[in-house]
């Protein structure tokens, strides 16, 4: 199981900069089928820790399903990922999250009569030792426990911008916040990996521009791995630093963003050929 | 206060005093990651320090500017007090200013220092830097996004500050000396105007300005080292200059920083100050919010606060002026306080606000009213960047909300043959940087100042009246005074009218065009099952005519009183069939009445006003958002409104 992959790379610099490691995550020639229907035929692509990975694509093309095998929420019946140089046994979400990846999701999934501030502490959880007991009880190692969670949790409400709605129950806030937090909430659990679905879906053109600076942000200040899907094309060629192309649960591109944007396959998923 | 005050000359000397005095008291407190984070004057001394010795180590020489951008934050506050240990002059400025307008102020000044907050400001600085010569060094509090930045010119806060305490030794001697030197003629600090007249002037404060101001008004108010301020409003404007720096270096009380603008009011509430100051409209904004609360709760509370207010509106400002009260007033109102504005001050953040100050517009006798009955101390006071903040204001006991009260300690006013205010003080201003004839225009050889603005002292009170700007002002046909704004601004008061121009200048009688507040108006419509398709359709609504003509019969009634504007009085009047707008001239960005314009815009309307005519069809020509043009025509009544006779001898006199 823990053999050595064998086609570490180790990394390269980008257009502005940035020096970026060697492979974090590799899917090898993943295959997804529910029933009759495959969703992932035979993709095999890989994230580098450190930079800004998106998968792009048409409606249905099974960017969605993708990030899910990647979160450990689908198995695929075809293929390995190999995550930190091993390969990944089929695993359940929550043991993925151990791991270090964390995710947000397409239609929002918060605890909407909860705080944001609530909303966020949950995506500490992973990180918490006391038992559900002790948490309770909270009286010594608990408490202790709490605050320091507590600290790190103000870090991220700081470093979002969102002091004002700490105390504000999810529900009552606009979707853009919404967004914000619960980008907030994979960020408590300090993840390696993150996986951000669609982050600025149903976004105004301010909105997106706060998420994409709250994104390279993340990246910059944490060195955290972005993988992230999006359909608005501005958006993903400006900040991430290689595009996966998928179409009909194929991979029909791959690279950096200007090598995808002369890709002719690319051209015609987008806009040569429809695919209404 | 019981001190020397021959050593206390300068900022960085008061801050030395503070840290041996009150070196354990707190002195800036700010939210940040949720919790009230809190600096004594000891330790604000040592940041100071720090500071100033890393402005040495990167070669800052006197009279250098240091210009500092951002929102209120105890470091950009160290950091004037850091400039001024240096010798060289803090130049806080607006934040929100784009690029352009920034890049003016950062050349006028030749600002070699930049200190800003984060990533924006930084930006906007690159954006900029190569039209600005003298600009060498930028500091930034924040880094977060800065990392791939050409850092050869730009340096973060704290670094300096480290920079600073490791070559202590070395700079120590020549930080010292420099301090040394500051006198009370030193330069204190430099604002910019806000400029809605042309480019932003700097106005130069001294030492001698800033504190001498400070001493003053503190003892006016006795404010004390134990008093608490909330620094919310821009560190550019004069009075967070002198309330945030200027009052609280002299007294030692504490600065506190809101986490972010938009938590401002939770934050207000949790640190209750005891010492505050707000624009009118930030009042009128709360008690609105307030209002609505109240619409939206159950009926016994809503019965409760109306009750309740209704006591407060009856006895509360007399009770909070020291006048005798009725013991069943009294007691009502203690059951009032228990009830319902103890209460309601704690929601408002007011419950230990023991001086509270409003100034910058006019503000509503029945809004100020409500503050001074909850039991608020709220007063008003008069004054501008030119003159250290402080031209005249209110003592304790001689509240009102139409006049601005007496002079200031030390501030001498006079009122010129043309109405205009004019003062002069120990914190009238030394020039405008490199501008000798705006200079010249504005203080004249023996130090007064004009302030553009018309007003008076009524007889019996000594307190200041201000009617209009000066250029406003004018005579009626009879020789009486005219001032426009006096009666708009008291029309303005009524929710339902959103706009007034009054006309009377050279005439025998005043008139006015009304325009209506879509929203106030339409709810009422709304309520009464009014129909209407337009605005013009509800201007012209007779029964919203009979509504505006009382309100301006019961203006008339109250500026009757007046003796010196009583031939103000609206005679005739109309409700404009359009807004007046921005996008057609009419008024200036920042929503302020052009009257020439307007004048010749809608002279058939004038016209018309004065000629007896009882309606009028009209054009006119309207600019649509996109800039095409168009034109809307209307006929729109004429009324007549009563007015109270004068008695004649007055309006002769």
């Amino acid at each position: 199981m823990n053999e050595m992959t064998e086609n570490s790379t180790v990394g390269y610099m980008t257009d502005d900069g940035r020096q970026i490691g060697g492979t974090m995550m590799e899917m090898k020639n993943i295959t997804l089928r529910f029933g009759g229907v495959v969703a992932i035929e035979d993709i095999s692509f890989d994230i580098h820790e450190g930079e800004i990975r998106a998968i792009i694509g048409p409606n249905g093309a099974g960017k969605s399903s993708m990030l899910n095998v990647i979160s450990g929420f689908y198995n695929p019946q075809e293929g390995e990922v190999w995550f930190h140089g091993s390969k990944r046994p089929a695993m359940r979400p929550y043991q993925v999250a151990q791991q270090g990846v964390a995710r947000t999701f397409q239609n929002i999934a918060l605890f909407k009569g909860m705080s944001t501030l609530d909303n966020i502490m949950t995506g500490r959880l992973t990180k918490m030792d006391v038992g559900m007991i002790g948490q309770a009880m909270w009286w010594g190692k608990a408490a202790k426990e709490e605050a320091e969670h507590r600290e790190r949790v103000e870090e991220i409400i700081d470093f979002l911008e969102i002091q004002a709605i700490r105390k504000t129950p999810v529900g009552r806030l606009p979707y853009g916040m919404q967004k914000r937090v619960e980008l907030g909430r994979a960020l408590a659990a300090e993840p390696k990996l993150l996986l951000l679905d669609e982050p600025m879906a149903g976004m105004n053109v301010e909105e997106k521009e706060d998420m994409s600076r709250f994104i390279l942000d993340v990246n910059d200040e944490f060195g955290t791995t972005i993988a992230l899907i999006e359909h608005d094309m501005g958006v993903v060629m400006d900040i991430s630093d290689r595009v996966v192309v998928m179409d009909y649960g194929k991979k029909i591109g791959d690279g950096t963003p200007a090598e995808v944007l002369a890709n002719q396959d690319v051209i015609d998923a987008y806009l040569g050929v429809s695919n209404d | 206060m019981a001190q020397s005050n021959a050593a206390l000359e300068s900022i960085p000397a008061l801050l030395a005093r503070n840290a041996a005095m009150f070196g354990d008291k707190a002195a800036y407190r700010e939210k940040e990651y949720g919790i009230w984070q809190r600096w004594n004057w000891g330790e604000v001394a040592g940041e100071v320090e720090a500071l100033a010795l890393g402005f040495l180590n990167l070669g800052i020489h006197e009279g250098d500017f240091v210009a500092i951008i951002g929102r209120n934050r105890p470091y950009f506050y160290w950091a004037m007090a850091a400039a001024q240990s240096v010798g060289a002059i803090p130049v806080p400025m607006y934040q929100e200013q784009n690029a352009e307008e920034m890049a003016y102020v950062l050349g006028h000044c030749g600002a070699r220092f930049v200190v800003v907050e984060d990533q924006e400001q930084v930006d906007k600085v690159i954006d900029v830097q190569d039209e600005l010569h003298q600009f060498e060094h930028m500091i930034y509090i924040d880094p977060r996004g800065l990392r791939k930045y050409d850092h050869r010119r730009m340096h973060q806060f704290s670094h300096i500050q480290e920079q600073g305490r490791a070559a202590r030794d070395e700079f120590l001697p020549e930080l010292k000396a420099r301090i040394e030197r500051l006198n009370l003629d030193s330069i204190c600090v430099m604002l910019y105007t806000s400029g809605t007249t042309g480019k932003p002037k700097g106005v130069v404060l001294s030492n001698r300005n800033i504190i001498t101001t400070a001493q003053n008004s503190c003892e006016f108010d006795n404010l004390g080292p134990g008093e608490d301020v909330l620094a919310y409003l821009p560190m550019a404007w004069v009075g967070d200059f002198i309330f945030s720096i200027g009052q609280a270096y002299w007294t030692g009380f504490c600065v506190n920083c809101p986490e972010s603008p938009e938590t401002m009011m939770t934050d207000l509430r949790e640190i209750g100050p005891t010492y505050y100051f707000a624009p009118p409209r930030f009042f009128e904004g709360q008690l609105t919010s307030v209002m609505i609360r109240m619409e939206d709760s159950g009926r016994f509370k809503k019965w409760l606060f109306d009750k309740f207010m209704g006591v407060a509106r009856k006895y509360g400002s007399d009770i909070l002026a020291g006048k005798s009260v009725g013991l069943k007033g009294r007691i009502s109102y203690a059951l009032g306080n228990l009830f319902i504005y103890a209460p309601l001050k704690n929601t408002l953040g007011l419950s230990r606000v023991r001086v509270g100050y409003t100034a910058g517009e006019a503000i509503g006798p029945e809004l100020f009213e409500f503050y001074r009955s909850l039991g608020i101390n709220l007063k008003q006071l008069y004054g501008q960047t030119e003159a250290t903040v402080y031209i005249t204001q209110q003592p304790d006991n001689d509240v009102r909300s139409d006049t601005v009260g007496v002079p200031s300690p030390g501030v001498e006013v006079a009122i010129r043959d043309n109405g205009e205010v004019y003062y002069r003080s120990p914190g009238v201003f030394v020039e405008y940087y490199n501008n000798p004839d705006s200079t010249a225009d504005t203080k004249d050889a023996e130090g007064w100042v004009a302030t553009g603005d018309a007003g008076y002292f009524e007889k019996d009170t000594g307190q200041l009246r201000i009617i209009d700007r000066a250029k406003d002002v004018g005579k009626m046909a009879d020789g009486g005074m005219f001032a426009p704004k006096f009666v708009e601004n008291k029309l303005k008061f009524f929710p339902d009218i959103l706009e007034v121009v009054v006309f009377g200048a050279g005439r025998d009688m005043c008139t006015a065009f009304v325009n209506i507040d879509l929203t106030a108006v339409g709810s009422w419509a709304e309520r009464n099952n009014v129909a209407y398709a337009s605005y013009q359709e509800l201007a012209g609504h007779p029964e919203v005519y009979s509504t505006i003509a009382e309100h301006l019969e019961e203006v008339n009634k109250s500026v009757a009183q007046d003796e010196m504007l009583s031939g103000c009085q609206i005679s005739r009047f109309l409700i404009l069939h359009k807004e007046l707008d921005a996008d057609d001239g009419e008024l200036t960005r920042t929503r302020k009445v052009r009257r020439k314009i307007i004048g010749e815009k809608y002279s058939d309307l004038i016209d018309a006003l004065y000629s007896g005519k009882s309606e009028i069809y009209t054009e006119t020509e309207v600019t649509y958002e996109d800039g095409r043009k168009g034109s809307i025509t209307a006929t729109l009544e004429i009324r007549d409104v009563p007015v109270v006779p004068v008695n004649q001898k007055v309006a002769a006199e």
